[in-house]
């Protein structure tokens, strides 16, 4: 037997706002991990 | 195939729970108030710090610092969730409001105090990142599990961990722990007690409806009055030192024992209180001023440390 849940969508608008916010914080860190990269190599030359 | 209704934050018997956070619920367990000091005062010990940091590692620095802070601030909310649904001041908390699970709370606390301290390590140095991790640890196990429910000196000894930002500030730049950044830290370490304990005497009934030992309940009004004072003319005292060891000038020294003078003002305003004050209003006056205090001194710093490159660089 299969079980699904019914999800509210009140449940759906919230989860959806966590994903847009969780996708915006990985591309952020994806953007920092570049900058400390940058920077370190910047500074390993200098 | 079953279909289960999933009705309201909390899901039927069958135990399925689909949260109704949003990311607004989750930026709220970081205690951005809180927040906002530590990463001021962490941005002072930065700048203020002898040497130089790439202005990006700054920005990093203090953004881990800001992350790491509102870590411990999260699993500060995860453990004390029983005692915040009672008191009015933290009854709609995320956790006590049912917004967010206990075991999310915690979970995300974790993850932001692990990223934190790596990256300011990765990035930065270790010194700062053990600094960093300390201070989490500090605030989350020492302070929030220990000692807040077991002695009336919760907040002497546990705000140590909202003093070390500017340390940790300062190690970012020289890697090391100096005379200086202890000075800051002993600011704030001091001031602590004489800001908390305003709060705690117009907030006891609260702090003793869910039997946490506050001072005011503990001693009594009279003795938090008086401990009030002595920690407000500490407070006042530390924060002039920067300008006798090098760290700040003259101007700031004069600046910093003006703001000390009303600070110390207050306090005796509140230690005057009748016992049993209703209204408590020079103990909320001192509470609001506190703020503004730390703020001020340490804008001052700031500002002296900005007038003494601006006039190095004129001559």
């Amino acid at each position: 037997m299969i079980e699904t849940v019914k999800v509210t969508e009140k449940q759906k608008k919230s989860r959806r706002n966590r994903n847009v916010a969780l996708g915006l914080v990985l591309a952020g860190l994806v953007g920092l991990f570049y900058v400390i990269t940058i920077v370190k190599i910047g500074g390993i030359g200098g | 195939m079953t279909v289960i209704d999933n009705h309201g934050a909390v899901g039927g018997e069958g135990g399925i729970r689909l949260s109704e956070a949003d990311a607004r619920d989750f930026f709220e367990l970081l205690k951005p108030r809180v927040m906002s000091l530590v990463v001021f005062t962490a941005l002072v010990g930065l700048v203020v710090a002898p040497g130089d940091l790439h202005p990006v590692l700054a920005v990093i620095s203090v953004l881990c610092i800001a992350v790491g802070a509102g870590a411990s601030g999260a699993l500060n909310m995860w453990y004390d969730a029983d005692i915040d649904a009672v008191m009015s001041r933290t009854a709609k908390r995320p956790i006590p409001s049912g917004r967010i699970e206990p075991r999310e709370a915690l979970a995300f606390g974790l993850t932001l105090s692990v990223f934190s301290v790596v990256i300011l390590g990765l990035a930065v140095n270790w010194a700062a990142a053990s600094l960093l991790a300390f201070t989490i640890f500090f605030y989350a196990v020492v302070y929030t599990m220990w000692l807040k429910r077991s002695t009336p000196q919760n907040i002497v000894i546990g705000g140590a961990s909202g003093a070390f930002p500017p340390m940790i500030g300062w190690a970012c730049v020289t890697g090391s722990v100096s005379l200086d950044s202890i000075l800051l830290f002993l600011v704030i370490f001091l001031w602590t007690p004489a800001h908390f304990w305003a709060l705690a005497l117009f907030k006891m009934r609260d702090y003793g409806s869910v039997g946490i030992p506050m001072m005011p309940n503990v001693a009594g009004e009279r003795s938090t009055k008086n401990q009030i004072v002595v920690y407000a003319v500490l407070t006042a005292a530390v924060a002039v030192a920067p300008s006798f060891t090098g760290l700040a000038g003259l101007g700031y020294g004069l600046f910093a024992a003006a703001l000390g003078a009303i600070f110390i003002y207050c306090s005796i305003a509140v230690w005057r209180m009748p016992d049993g004050d209703q209204k408590m209003i020079a103990a909320k006056k001192m509470f609001a001023y506190s703020v503004f205090y730390l703020f001020a001194v340490f804008s001052a710093l700031l500002a002296d440390h900005f007038a003494a490159g601006l006039a190095g660089a004129m001559l």
